[in-house]
């Protein structure tokens, strides 16, 4: 094995590529420089402190700070997924539900991985249990995000018909079955693209960092697949979750549509 | 046959009726007096407070659909859940049978729901509530958008069902309907509802 360790001129050099860009976008008046550099810093920045936190953690090794770590990845990840709704539901649901469906979720495919594929010795291990959390919550929170936000902009489109159908004694079940679905089916639009897409049109970027750190091809495909398997599997039930869960807040057991239970401002 | 007591939401004030078997009473006010609301709140479609009994049976003793079906609401709106007319109609035979009444041909059914016009919408959405053959009508303006014509089939279908000690409380903004239509008249006004002596 060998890998090609990289000094921080090389990251440098590559960073010159997206001072390149932000100049064509001043050039060709994009508007996007500002928000280009902004995004770049916090990438910086965000990154080299969680190989910080990481590495702290990996010394530590203690099961506690490993699990606060994980429990504070959701809680930034619920906050992406409200942040991306155009309408939210009122109080504590609007943050909760999404962080809910994936803390559970993610929880649960991570320690399945854990303790029956991966099985690192202690199971728990921060090297193994948080880089598999990560992959897991990132794809998940795309598929909550999207899903919500389909169900609660098209909940609101579709009242008339929802109503019309509840009115002539149709079930709530019924009436929802096609924004529920339609709401799961664009959730998890991405995960089955990225599945079909994969190795044709792009070689994924995990799999990419262990070709270069030196891992023979055909155990970075494992690893890739197994990875990819996990996410698929956490994505499909959080996406479930949480489109069941929204479906079931904004009804009631008289089978009514409370859209009452929805905030009426609209975030940008 | 139907019974409301107190019956209130917010906009609402506490409201009772009774409405005996072929009655029709009509309700009429100015926009925003809130007779939506209260035709909403009779279908239970809405949060609402007070006792509401279908021939001295509770509402809550029926299941939801189970009300709608015999207290069935129809909103001034019609929506439409699939893109062909015809899915909207469980039953195309007896949908056959009525649609030339309200002067739409049977070939409707094959229709599809974006080509109808808004008087075409308001008709097929009352012959899916006729045919669900309710004991009680909630019809929200059902004339609004039609044609003299149309709208005289509208009403002759109505005094059918009447005539078939259906009951039906129709919200109207035309007097002479309420003249043709009504046993009773009801007036409404932010929010509360007076008997109409005039």
């Amino acid at each position: 094995m060998n890998f090609i360790s990289l000094s921080p001129v090389d990251v440098g050099i590559s960073a010159l590529l997206l001072i390149i860009n932000a100049l064509l976008s001043i050039a060709l008046r994009l508007g996007l420089a500002k928000q280009m550099i902004i995004a770049a810093t916090r990438m910086v920045i965000q990154l080299l402190l969680v190989g910080l936190v990481l590495k702290a953690l990996f010394d530590l090794a203690s099961p506690l700070f490993t699990s606060v770590m994980g429990l504070t990845m959701i809680l930034f990840s619920g906050r992406e997924v409200m942040a991306r709704q155009s309408r939210q539901l009122t109080g504590w649901w609007a943050y909760g539900l999404g962080t809910t469906a994936m803390l559970i979720a993610g929880t649960v495919v991570t320690l399945f991985a854990l303790t029956t594929q991966v099985r690192p010795e202690p199971w728990y291990e921060a090297r193994v249990a948080l880089p598999i959390f990560g992959m897991i919550l990132g794809n998940t929170m795309t598929g909550i995000a999207l899903g919500l936000d389909r169900l609660l902009t098209s909940i609101g489109r579709e009242r008339s018909a929802i109503e019309s159908r509840l009115a002539l004694g149709h079930t709530i079940k019924e009436a929802m079955s096609g924004v529920l679905r339609n709401a799961i089916r664009s959730g998890l639009i991405p995960i089955i693209n990225s599945m079909s897409a994969i190795g044709l049109v792009s070689i994924p970027g995990m799999m990419t960092g262990q070709i270069l750190a030196g891992i023979e091809p055909m155990e970075a495909v494992k690893y890739q697949l197994l990875i990819m398997f996990l996410i698929a599997g956490g994505t499909t039930f959080g996406v479930l979750g949480a489109v069941l869960a929204c479906g079931w807040r904004l009804t009631d057991n008289r089978h009514r549509l409370r859209l009452d239970r929805l905030s009426e401002t609209k975030q940008a | 046959m139907l019974s409301i007591q107190d019956l209130s939401r917010p906009g609402l004030k506490p409201f009772s009726i009774d409405l005996n078997e072929g009655e029709c009473v009509v309700l009429t006010g100015p926009s925003g007096a809130g007779k939506t609301l209260l035709l909403r709140a009779i279908a239970d479609l809405d949060p609402n407070k007070g006792s509401v009994f279908l021939n001295q049976v509770n509402k809550n003793e029926y299941t939801a659909p189970e009300w709608r079906r015999a207290v069935c609401y129809l909103s001034t709106e019609s929506g439409w859940w699939a893109d062909d007319v015809g899915i909207h109609f469980p039953n195309h035979q007896s949908a056959g049978e009525l649609l030339p009444k309200l002067g739409i041909g049977p070939d409707a059914l094959n229709w599809q729901v974006a080509r109808l016009s808004t008087g075409e919408r308001q008709r097929l959405a009352l012959a899916r509530l006729i045919l669900v053959s309710p004991s009680v009508m909630l019809l929200d303006e059902p004339t609004s958008g039609l044609d003299p014509e149309s709208e005289t089939m509208v009403e002759q279908i109505l005094l059918q069902k009447l005539a078939e000690d259906v009951s039906i409380l129709i919200v109207t903004h035309s007097s002479d309907q309420a003249n043709r239509l009504a046993t009773r008249c009801l007036k409404m006004n932010s929010g509360v509802v007076s008997e109409d002596i005039a």
